[in-house]
């Protein structure tokens, strides 16, 4: 029946498995569970479109898209967070953020600044009349909400964060609003000029050169929005998209021309933090990227220093990251983060300590194997150092002046950072820089003896002679491997723009060239060299070509830091692997201990008698008893057969013996001690159960020598020839047991079984494969076994086998003994006889006539007859005389009777029962 | 007074020097090892004969590996191990774990060890023992051949690594053994694996391929980065944090951490398996 057999085929449902399946099942589904739901969110977000009147008139009316995030948790009003998203995003960009700082009881406020995503108006670049002035009429509403905690009517208590775009509305904000109490600017610029027009020589006032590709993705993001399909249609310009005309018209004059005019620049100085720094009174961290060649770490190191000249708190922080290199490793954002939460939480919340003045940055160390992204080591400083680091290093580099060709419009152009690319900081770091030849000069210093921990911008003196007594040039600080691998760090460079140049490079004046900050380690044995190029693809330089002469003067000064290392949070792992290998170690130790049981003593009564095998019976996990209920002994000089048909529980029984099966119930007894499962009794009993094992690849001695090395025991106790001897392979035995019959198998196998010479040898079924001749040797060699005090245990299903090799039988069927006994008591002859006749009835009416007990039918011409003592010839002589005809006489046997009469004719064994 | 034969002591049962040769006797033992030692030398050949074509198709630190093989002996060895480790040594190290003691019990003679009778436990800490020295060796027996082919051809030069500054020819053999050292410890999880599954399976193919097969499913499911951190439980999720190892200083957060999971999973594994041996009917 197939439903059957599949009961079969599967484990049956026991109450262990049941409850091992169980308990998986639920943890599983827990795991799943914990990864697959949301997190319960601890905020409400509500959406809104506010109106605000802004402007220079304070009445233009412009539409802004909002969140408002509120704790679902909290103690009467809550403070505010107005949070500000970077150029060309949207409220949304910042949702992340938000959300960790409703978690912390922030009431938040994010907005799509006017210009772009679903708010209504034009890019204005932050101007303090529009965009600034948005932003003071959501501190309005802010005050009016019921939610936010005020400290004055009128006046929210309230925190500005926001990066980039977001970072200067934050610093113009508290510029021009002192209801500000605390803000976090990052990545933001001080004067938009000098971000868009770089000038790094000292002491020059003119506009610096161009910064094209940045200033074009700027324009770019603001003219067409991804979120095209979110906004009004925009009338209009296809030139200006979404920015306002002074805006749009300044942008399109300076990227013409490549210098500002009067109203650029004062467009651009309007938008600059640096007009209202000393105004700003709001505590400021400020946040800066040490890979951002859009707003380097000078723009906050200027931020820094305007707003604590007037005695506001003002701490600052650099990562490895910003608009270049992204948002940096994860202990930088875990920092960055830390930072503006205790920053607020102090200034804002009124929680916590005041945060320490410590100047934190960080130095990439390594990729992370894990995601390919950067590692990074934090490090702090007890005060901001500012560019110029607490210490300097000299470092001498040489060369001599050399020409350097501008190309015709800046083409084909060095490379030194890839703008817009942000997040690629493995590339920026690994070195997408490439100078030209021709177009640039390399100076070169020795290799370094100690390692320089560069944290600041360094500087060199540079010369420069021009035919045209102008010259465009970026200055550049290469850290060279010993390999001569060199590497720009943070794709950061410093351009130049000279005018009133002499002809003649010996006539040139130095100029001290400030270069952008970095934080980097230079190694020993690695060398500095300084690069003065051309042509950058990132910046506008003349059209016309020209050759300039440069020339470096030897001292190169490098700012440097020694931070105090900031503790790795991660480092709390390696104490729980230590707590680990120690609880692991105590654990081993314990288990060791305790398993280390004692023999137990032995049942006196039996100590001398080699097996006592008492009530044994063995159910399985799946309910099947293989074994009822089995007693019976082995004495020493017997050889004991155990007779039973197939799945009589013959094996089973003998399994229990080797210690490989632990009963049910009962046990059994080697010499007065239970047989358990690694019992030191059983290194006294030889056995073969259930057929050889033998390694397939070796030989058959080989195989013996490898067994009696498992037993740890001195090879001289082994009787090898002795065993070899049984064994009779010859020859064969150095041959490997793979390629044996399986005749030759199962002698080595009971050659092996009698290793030592076990006081007890157990033989499953031990003439199973051999010929004849084999097992009559076999019979022998068993019988000798058995003197000198020995016992062997035979199993087997055939009955001749018994008669013929044991001198006592132990009949089992269905998982009991049904007869035991001396074989000669049971094999002896019995008292029937079988007969075959030519007329049945005939005889049966002559064998009534003698002496006999009782006459059987069997068969059409058959009789058994229970002879009672008359001899068969007697009986043969009386049938032929009476004219019967007797065609066969075959005496009959105890066993068989017991046996059949027992076991019955039913073939099938227990195991169908 | 004991009960046992004559010499027998249950401690001594199954020497350790036993079960080595008895492992060392097989074929698979030997062509494992053998392969170890032809590895390298097949890279080489291939490093030779393949040079000039560049194919740089940008696979990050791992082709700057490639490009670095050639430098010098400790690169060519930290390349010949980089290949292999994430599926040569765990089908190594699963075979020489999952077959042990399935093997025996396939082969019947797991019956007859116990009849010694050696302790469940010896057996099962012996076999342990033996089958992880093996898989030592092998990882071992990969990387000292690796550097000595590599060191005889391409020389003895600093390790070199596009992360950080070129580490010392000294102190790259020391970051290659520390590499070499965390590789052992992360495939502890897999020897645990394979190690369990021999006890609970008589086929010895099945334990192995049942490792290494939930060793895949598991590489699979790291790959999948929706699953979030689920993923820091799966027990090959640190297995390439070896790579920090190379940077200056070196990144040992996650070392740390692969290092703590895959001692985790192994004692777990372990653990069953001892429990599961020491108490189940031998049905082989």
């Amino acid at each position: 029946m197939p439903a059957l057999k599949l009961r079969r085929a599967l484990p049956r449902p026991t109450r262990r498995r049941v409850v091992a399946g169980a308990a998986v099942v639920v943890l599983v589904a827990a795991l799943v569970t914990w990864a697959a739901l949301p997190e319960r969110r601890s905020w409400t977000a509500t959406d809104q479109r506010l109106t605000v009147l802004s402007g220079p008139s304070g009445t233009e009316p412009v539409a802004l898209d909002t969140r408002f995030y509120l704790p679902k948790d909290r103690d009467g009003r809550v403070p505010a967070v107005l949070l500000a998203h970077g150029f060309g995003g949207t409220k949304d960009s910042v949702s992340g953020d938000a959300e960790s700082l409703a978690d912390r009881g922030y009431a938040v406020l994010t907005w799509t600044a006017r210009g772009f995503g679903a708010s209504g108006g034009e890019i204005h670049l932050d101007s303090p009349d529009h965009e600034v002035k948005d932003a003071q009429r959501l501190l309005d509403w802010l005050a009016a909400r019921p939610e936010v905690r005020t400290d004055a009517a009128g006046d929210p208590r309230v925190g500005v964060v926001g990066g980039s775009y977001g970072g200067a509305l934050a610093l113009l904000l508290a510029g021009q609003d002192p209801r500000v109490d605390a803000i976090v600017p990052l990545i933001t610029w001080n004067d938009l000029g000098r971000a868009f027009f770089p000038q790094s020589a000292d002491g020059v006032t003119a506009p610096g050169v161009f910064k094209k590709s940045w200033a074009g993705l700027f324009f770019g993001s603001g003219s067409s929005s991804p979120l095209e399909r979110d906004r009004p249609a925009v009338p209009g310009d296809p030139a200006c998209g979404r920015f306002a005309a002074d805006v749009c018209a300044a942008y399109l004059k300076m990227a013409t021309t490549g210098t500002p005019d009067a109203a650029t620049t004062a467009l651009l100085r309007r938008s600059s933090p640096a007009t209202v720094l000393d105004r700003i009174k709001a505590p400021t961290l400020l946040v800066q990227g040490a890979v951002d060649t859009l707003f380097p770490l000078s723009e906050a190191d200027a931020n820094a220093r305007g707003i604590a000249r007037t005695g506001t708190p003002v701490r600052v922080a650099w990562f490895t990251g910003g608009h270049d290199g992204g948002e940096g490793p994860q202990t930088d954002r875990d920092r960055t983060k830390f930072l503006t939460a205790t920053w607020l939480d102090h200034y804002v919340k009124g929680d916590g300590g005041a945060p320490a003045n410590s100047f934190t940055y960080s130095r990439v160390t390594g990729f992370s194997a894990l995601d390919r992204g950067l590692v990074a080591n934090g490090y702090s400083d007890p005060d901001y150092p500012g560019l110029g680091g607490t210490g300097r290093t000299e470092v001498t580099v040489a060369g001599p002046a050399q020409p350097v060709a501008n190309p015709p419009n800046g083409n084909p152009g060095g490379l030194s950072s890839l703008p817009g690319v942000g997040g690629q900081l493995s590339s920026l770091l690994g070195g997408v820089a490439g100078d030209l030849p021709g177009q640039h000069a390399e100076f070169d210093s020795a290799p370094v003896t100690d390692a320089i921990d560069v944290v600041g911008a360094p500087s060199v003196r540079l010369r420069v002679a021009s035919p045209t007594g102008s010259a465009t040039v970026f200055v550049k600080l290469y850290d060279v491997d010993p390999n001569g691998t060199a590497t720009l760090s943070g794709g950061l460079i410093a351009p130049v723009r000279l005018t009133g140049l002499p002809r003649d490079i010996t006539a040139a004046q130095p100029v001290t060239v400030t270069l952008p900050g970095i934080v980097r380690r230079i190694d020993s044995g690695h060398t500095v060299r300084v690069v003065v190029a051309t042509s950058d693809q990132a910046f506008l330089t003349p059209a016309d070509p020209a050759v300039y002469t440069v020339a470096v003067e030897p001292a190169v000064t490098l700012p440097t830091v020694v931070g105090t290392p900031i503790a790795n949070p991660q480092v709390v792992w390696r104490y729980v692997l230590l707590g680990v290998l120690a609880a692991i170690a105590l654990g081993l130790a314990a288990v060791l201990l305790l398993r280390r049981r004692r023999e137990t003593p032995p049942v006196a009564e039996f100590a001398d008698t080699p097996l006592v095998v008492r009530g044994l019976r063995k159910a399985y996990a799946d309910g099947f008893v293989a074994v009822e209920q089995v007693d019976f002994r082995v004495e020493r000089g017997q050889v004991v057969g155990l007779l039973g048909p197939n799945g009589a529980g013959k094996t089973t029984t003998l399994r229990v013996l080797m210690g490989l099966t632990m009963p049910t119930s009962g046990d059994a007894l080697v010499f007065g001690r239970p047989l358990v499962p690694g019992a030191p009794i059983l290194s006294r009993v030889g056995a073969l159960v259930e057929g050889p094992g033998f390694l397939p690849h070796l030989s058959g001695y080989q195989n013996l020598r490898a067994y009696w090395q498992a037993t740890g025991r001195p090879l001289e106790d082994a009787h090898f020839d002795e065993a070899l001897e049984i064994a009779g392979l010859g020859d064969s035995v150095h041959r490997r047991t793979k390629n044996y019959s399986h005749g030759m198998r199962q002698r080595l196998a009971i050659a092996q079984a009698m290793l030592g010479l076990p006081e007890l040898l157990v033989l499953d079924e031990p003439t199973d494969g051999l010929d004849p001749p084999q097992i009559a040797e076999m019979r022998r060699v068993l019988r000798r076994y058995a003197t000198d005090g020995r016992a062997v245990l035979v199993s087997s299903h055939l009955l001749a086998e018994v008669e013929q090799t044991c001198t006592h039988a132990v009949v089992v069927n269905k998982g009991r003994i049904v007869a035991a006994g001396p074989v000669d008591d049971i094999v002896g002859e019995s008292p029937s006889v079988q007969l075959s006749v030519s007329d049945v009835t005939t005889a049966a009416t002559v064998l009534e006539g003698l002496n006999v007990r009782s006459v059987q039918q069997d068969g059409k011409s058959g009789l058994i007859v229970d002879m009672n003592g008359t001899p068969r010839e007697e009986v043969v002589a009386s049938l032929v005389r009476a004219g019967v005809g007797v065609d066969r006489v075959v005496p009959r046997r105890r066993l068989e009777d017991a046996f059949l009469a027992l076991v019955g004719d039913n073939s099938r064994g227990s195991g169908d029962r | 007074m004991s009960s046992a034969a004559t010499g027998y002591r249950p401690s001594a049962t199954m020497p350790i020097r036993a079960e080595i040769r008895r492992q060392a006797s097989r074929r698979r033992t030997q062509l494992a090892l053998g392969f170890m030692v032809l590895l390298p030398l097949i890279i080489l050949v291939a490093f030779e004969f393949g040079g000039g074509g560049d194919d740089d198709n940008g696979g990050g630190a791992f082709s700057s590996l490639v490009d670095l093989a050639t430098s010098g002996g400790l690169n060519f060895a930290l390349f010949s191990i980089a290949v292999s480790a994430s599926f040569l040594l765990v089908v190594v190290v699963a075979l020489f774990c999952g077959d042990t003691v399935a093997s025996e019990a396939s082969w019947g003679s797991l019956r007859y060890l116990l009849a010694i009778p050696v302790p469940r436990a010896r057996l099962l800490g012996v076999k342990l023992v033996v089958a992880l020295g093996y898989s030592l060796t092998a990882l071992l027996t990969l990387a000292g051949t690796a550097v000595l082919v590599g060191t005889l051809r391409y020389g003895w030069h600093p390790l070199g690594s596009t992360v950080a500054a070129e580490i010392p020819a000294g102190e790259g053999l020391l970051r290659l053994l520390a590499i070499l050292g965390y590789l052992a410890v992360v495939l502890l999880g897999v020897a645990g694996l394979a190690f369990l599954l021999s006890v609970l399976t008589d086929a010895a193919l099945g334990a192995v391929g049942g490792a290494v097969l939930l060793w895949i499913l598991s590489s699979i499911l790291d790959q999948i980065t929706a699953l979030g951190s689920v993923r820091s439980f799966l027990p090959t999720h640190f297995s390439d944090a070896w790579l920090g190892l190379l940077s200056t200083p070196m990144q040992t957060d996650d070392v740390v951490k692969g290092a703590l999971s895959a001692v985790c999973y192994a004692t777990l594994f372990w653990s069953l398996a001892f429990y599961r041996f020491t108490r189940k009917d031998i049905t082989s």
